[in-house]
């Protein structure tokens, strides 16, 4: 591209440059704080002197939480959650792609079992009529009320981003692996899913990160503490703060109280995860995306 | 064309999704029901007796939910404003900016904020806004009282967006990324040669050639029109800002999870359904009918 070597414009240059690095630092920065935090003595952080380096560094945050045996077990939970939920997306998704991209001629319900899907993920009957289902379904306290409950909600999503993957991909293909005999599971297996690689990671990246994440379904499906996934044991620790009235005093006095070194190191290892898989599903996602977006 | 008996196999990937969408998505719908009744938990769904619509007459008589349907709507629109003019102005500075590496590593740490939830970064915030957090340190610095942000009702809405925005204003900028690559980059080297500078450029190609997305963008967005964020409210919400803050979705969750008013509390979340479901149904159609999208 030709360039203008102009004054302004090479000021325009430092001033977006700029402003794009102080936009991008504030991104980082509050989560390079929690750390800085964590690992500050309690005196440091209570007075107010940690910034972004650690003051009176030490591990006595992470030594206490290794003796929190609330928090392994609500670690242990989510981890559970995580691969049950994102296999169980995975498995699905790829089985129902495959079928759903079928043209109206090649599988003549396929209009009305898209329909439907749309219709799921458009409209729902809300929170209490769903607390109501899975306390009949006997499925309160139970880990498959968060695998599954989250798990349909985010499927639909998945389903229509992988068929329009699917729709996206040459007639030719289908048309040979037909001529060469092949049926519909071997199709599905040798031919759909081996090219649905970049399009099932992305939503893999997505379910993997939704059921780490997700903390509501653990507070009201989940009675006792013990059951608790991660996240919602980090809800219940931080913020949870739920009297009728309140004076802003009160509320100034319950934020001090907290321990915030300890707090942070907790919320520290809580998105740790998300942070040491991001990097490698990055690529990916962004690829998917653009790729299950854009239509024929 | 059309195999004779491919679709039973077609049925068969199917059936475990459909029967998982079934049981987690549909029967919920029919709880909605209790809306009209009298919902009695020993007799369940079929047993209670019919109210007719005497919980809606109820809950318009209400001053709270007059309150909470303004608050929503206040938030949102707020939102949905936000967070289609910021992303665009940063793809365009991104889009300025010629050194790649650069540009990946600003990509790569800006849709982080996205990936993590809002109890985590609700629990980082509140810390930053505290009463010795960093912001009111560095307003001291530069002469300013302390102020308890979160616990003033009158900035929550704002500081509400705002971290919205910062959260996901990146990952917003994927969609306009991908509309800017899409641009043919003759189109800039002819208006050069022309003697087009840099702002004319900008007017007369980048803009028109990202009008489709961001009209795209727009339209989508009207359904998002009663969607204030109930994760992130939830976890930065407290009793001293219920007056701008309380949204329909923390409203349902009090009045019905903690104080059992059941019917309500439905009633109030199946209006905002009904109404989210034709808003959005509106906007697809919309978006069919101006740019020819389709779901699928």
């Amino acid at each position: 591209m030709v360039r203008d070597k102009t004054f302004g414009s090479r000021l325009t240059d430092i001033i977006i440059l700029v402003l794009l690095i102080g936009i991008t630092l504030s991104c980082i920065l509050p989560i390079w704080y929690t750390l800085a935090m964590s690992l500050s003595s309690n005196s440091a952080a209570a007075a107010g002197r940690v910034w972004l380096w650690p003051i009176d560094i030490n591990f006595n945050s992470y030594l206490q939480i290794l003796e929190d045996r609330n928090f392994f077990n609500s670690f242990w939970i989510s981890v559970q959650r995580v691969v049950l939920g994102a296999g169980l997306n995975f498995i699905v998704v790829a089985l129902m792609a495959y079928p759903l991209s079928r043209t109206a001629r090649q599988f003549r319900a396929r209009s009305v079992l898209m329909w439907i899907l749309v219709f799921i993920m458009l409209f729902n009957g809300g929170l209490i009529p769903l607390y109501l289902t899975i306390k009949e379904l006997d499925l309160l306290n139970s880990i498959w009320a968060l695998v599954l409950v989250g798990g349909a909600q985010t499927l639909v999503f998945n389903i229509i981003l992988t068929v329009n993957f699917f729709r996206n991909l040459p007639k030719e293909l289908d048309e040979a692996a037909l001529v060469d005999g092949a049926g519909p599971w071997f199709t599905l297996f040798r031919l759909y899913i081996p090219l649905a690689v970049p399009v099932l990671a992305t939503v893999s990246l997505f379910s993997i990160v939704y059921h780490w994440n997700e903390f509501l379904y653990g507070l009201i499906f989940m009675t006792r503490e013990q059951y608790y996934p991660l996240q919602t044991y980090i809800q219940q620790l931080v913020v949870s703060v739920d009297p009728a009235t309140m004076t802003e005093d009160q509320y100034r006095r319950l934020s001090e109280l907290s321990n915030r070194t300890l707090d942070s190191a907790k919320i520290f290892i809580a998105m740790l995860p998300v942070l040491v898989v991001y990097p490698f599903l990055q690529r990916y996602f962004i690829h998917g995306i653009t790729l299950g977006s854009v239509k024929e | 064309m059309r195999i004779k008996g491919f679709a039973k196999h077609y049925y068969l990937m199917l059936l475990p999704g459909y029967l998982w969408l079934f049981v987690f998505s549909i029967i919920p719908m029919f709880g909605i029901v209790i809306a009209f009744q009298y919902f009695n938990p020993g007799k369940g769904v079929f047993g209670s007796d019919w109210a007719g619509l005497e919980h809606f007459r109820y809950m318009f008589l209400l001053k709270d939910t007059r309150e909470v349907f303004v608050n929503t709507l206040v938030i949102a629109v707020m939102k949905i404003i936000a967070n289609l003019l910021v992303p665009l102005v940063f793809a365009l500075m991104l889009n300025e900016l010629r050194i790649t590496i650069m540009k990946r590593w600003i990509q790569t740490i800006v849709y982080l904020p996205h990936f993590l939830s809002w109890v985590i970064l609700g629990g980082i915030i509140l810390d930053l806004f505290s009463y010795n957090g960093p912001v009111n340190q560095l307003g001291a610095a530069l002469g300013f009282e302390p102020v308890l942000f979160f616990a003033k009702a009158e900035l929550f809405p704002f500081l509400v967006v705002g971290s919205d925005v910062w959260k996901e204003f990146g990952f917003n900028t994927i969609i306009y990324l991908a509309a800017l690559t899409g641009i043919n980059p003759a189109l800039y080297e002819a208006a050069s040669m022309d003697g087009a500078g840099r702002w004319r450029n900008l007017w007369h190609i980048t803009l028109p050639g990202i009008r489709t997305t961001a009209v795209l963008l727009a339209v989508l967005s009207l359904g998002n029109v009663l969607n204030a964020g109930f994760d992130q409210i939830f976890n930065l919400y407290n009793p001293l800002v219920y007056s701008t803050g309380d949204i329909i979705d923390t409203w349902v969750y009090r009045t019905g999870l903690l104080n059992l008013q059941y019917e309500l509390a439905t009633a109030v979340g199946l209006l905002k359904s009904v109404v989210g479901f034709i808003l959005i149904s509106v906007s697809y159609y919309l978006a069919y009918r101006l740019i020819n999208y389709r779901i699928f």
